[in-house]
């Protein structure tokens, strides 16, 4: 598809302006005028609507396609959501607002929305107190590990490891290492789960915390959960849960029963907000009473009269984690969500999940192999080792997927399985897509037998065929236009 | 495709040994499950490794991989050539596609790597 600047042509308007009839004076520095005219495109309205219409049209989304990504739970966000999200006085809220003198009673319809928020995230996992300033999982993370070493620092505890299993989520270590810590990683058992034995065997009194998903990436529940958290909080190390896979367990578990210290949700994945190119995301962090205190600032608080404030008198806190209250849109959309479901309808959207993958997980292990096979949570993975012998491998599978119009499910994740297939339903959809796409995989896996050379060409229907990975990789070319 | 005058390791790395220098690397396998070959982290010439310290990462259109110390020494030289062209080490893992150099300190070490016959062994085992 062209770029739209290759539409531009000079003279060509969008909006013409009457010439202006008053004096023009506008003082501006010589330093801050730019040297050249800005380069935009020159053409009319429609080329633009119909530029941008086109564009969108070209969009692989979860209105459009199925969309069994596994770990990002690209569940249907619900419309009424968007609908209330846009309210007027929710939309055009100025951030400022509730820092201005008097702004507080402007805003105290979403400063309520806030703490009734954090308050329903408490109940659901079991935690004391929430923020909600992170923008996404990964950023949640890093206020988590920040909080538990400003714990630490607090009480005076020299740690210097953070144990993560190797089935963890990419980002954990990552997290771990910018928070100023040694990653060490444990190796998991033959059922798909941290080896307890060589748990235990890395718990040292220098371990800061343990990260866990759990159900893992495997969408297996840790047995053992109960004696990890026991044997980690005797150490003096927390316990941090990422709330990636929440999706399986909600109304069923929570992790501060369990023993977690500190968590991080998606609101964008569990709660059903946008995600995945259509964001921006949410990662409201959890913690027990103890690690309160270093919660980011501002702290939305209710005072005696009912009335909402926000506070900023926290000694101990972490500071600014992102600027203002998070992504308050995203909040407002996963609050309508969990009123809409209620209690009882939450508890269902798991149990549906979790149903959906173990109906896939039965009928997929015809045509693909399925490693820990077990009864899985709300996700499993499965394998194309046995398609890869001959020549056809999770990429390839993946990319034909496209062409059936549906979107490949998570690839090579995680890293302890070989030619991984990482695959989540979600609790919205319906048989007949599962069956839909169980045929299709069933077509591909016939095909892989009779003609896997033909796979090397997938996808045909897109845009663009087969994207070189290699050159993406390693000739980035990041540069703006000049 | 395993060399028989290699030694290896459980992590798929093999050291070929030259007097009192070893010469590291990855196996055919492992650049095999790696898939295309994007990037490596070199370690600096001069320093120190530890056994089963990282001391490198080959990254791949798939994942990221650190590249444990088969033995514990000192970095003698790093096979620059793979900054621009990684992609040696999906040609030739055994050979343009070398990693680095170690001066090994500790002759013992040695001991505990396989030797040709075990690595396949282990490989085989691994796939079921």
């Amino acid at each position: 598809m062209e770029l739209i600047f290759s539409k531009s042509k000079q003279g060509k308007r969008g909006i013409k302006f009457p010439r202006v009839d008053v004096p023009v004076e506008v003082k501006i520095e010589p330093k801050y005028k730019r040297e050249k005219l800005a380069e935009l495109p020159s053409v009319s309205e429609p080329e633009v609507v119909r530029h941008f219409t086109n564009l969108s049209k070209k969009n692989f989304d979860v209105d459009s396609h199925f969309y069994p990504l596994g770990s990002c739970t690209m569940k249907y966000n619900p419309k009424i959501t968007e609908k209330l999200a846009s309210l007027e006085g929710f939309a055009s809220l100025h951030p400022l607002d509730p820092q201005l003198i008097m702004g507080g009673m402007l805003t105290q319809g979403a400063l309520e929305v806030i703490s009734n928020l954090e308050a329903l995230l408490c109940e659901i996992t079991g935690m004391d107190a929430f923020t909600t300033q992170p923008m996404a999982g990964a950023h949640g993370e890093l206020t988590g590990i920040m909080l538990i070493a400003a714990y630490h620092r607090n009480k005076g505890n020299k740690k210097k490891y953070v144990l993560i299993p190797d089935s963890g989520h990419g980002t954990n270590p990552a997290t771990a290492a910018i928070a100023g810590y040694e990653v060490k990683t444990v190796p998991s058992d033959e059922n798909g789960v941290m080896d307890l034995n060589e748990f235990k065997e890395a718990l040292t009194s220098e371990v800061a915390a343990v990260m866990l998903t759990c159900p893992n990436t495997l969408g297996i529940f840790n047995p053992h959960i109960k004696k990890i958290t026991d044997a980690a909080h005797k150490v003096g190390a927390l316990m941090y849960y990422d709330g990636a896979n929440l999706n399986a367990i909600m109304g069923k578990v929570r992790p501060g029963d369990l023993g977690f210290d500190v968590i991080h949700l998606n609101l964008h994945k569990t709660f059903g907000t946008p995600h995945g190119g259509g964001g921006p995301g949410s990662g409201p962090v959890g913690v027990r009473e103890e690690l309160e205190e270093f919660l980011p600032v501002s702290r939305v608080v209710k005072r005696k009269d009912g009335t909402f404030a926000l506070d900023y008198e926290k000694p101990l806190s972490i500071g600014y984690i992102s600027q203002f209250y998070g992504n308050f849109g995203v909040m407002l959309k996963a609050y309508v969500y969990i009123l809409l479901l209620g209690k009882e309808g939450l508890i269902k959207a798991s149990e549906i999940a979790v149903l959906n993958a173990n109906y896939l997980k039965v009928k997929l292990k015809k045509y693909l192999d399925v490693p820990f096979d077990k009864n899985c949570l709300h996700e499993f993975v499965a394998s194309v080792s046995h398609q890869a012998e001959r020549g056809v491998r999770a990429i390839d599978v993946a990319k034909a997927l496209i062409d059936k119009g549906i979107h490949p499910p998570t690839v090579y994740f995680p890293l302890i399985v070989k030619e991984a297939m990482m695959i989540e339903p979600t609790e919205t959809e319906s048989k007949e897509t599962l069956d839909e796409f169980i045929e299709v995989m069933k077509e591909l896996a016939l095909l892989a037998e009779r003609e896997p050379d033909v796979f090397r060409d997938f996808p045909k229907t897109t845009c663009v065929s087969r994207l070189d990975e290699v050159k993406a990789a390693k000739d980035m070319d990041l540069a703006c236009l000049s | 495709m395993i060399p028989e005058d290699l030694k290896y390791t459980k992590d798929h790395e093999w050291v070929r040994i030259e007097g009192s220098e070893v010469v590291i690397g990855i196996t055919d396998y492992a650049q095999s499950a790696l898939g295309d070959i994007t990037f490596v982290e070199l370690p600096d010439e001069g320093g120190e490794v530890k056994m089963s310290d990282t001391f490198a990462t080959v990254e791949s259109v798939k994942a990221a991989s650190d590249i444990y110390a088969p033995l514990t020494g000192k970095i003698t030289a790093a096979n620059g050539a793979l900054e621009d062209t990684p992609e040696l080490i999906n040609q030739s893992p055994y050979g343009d596609g070398w990693i680095c150099r170690i001066a090994a300190t500790d002759a013992s070490e040695e001991k505990v790597l396989l030797d040709a016959a075990a690595y396949g062994q282990f490989l085989e085992e691994s796939k079921s």
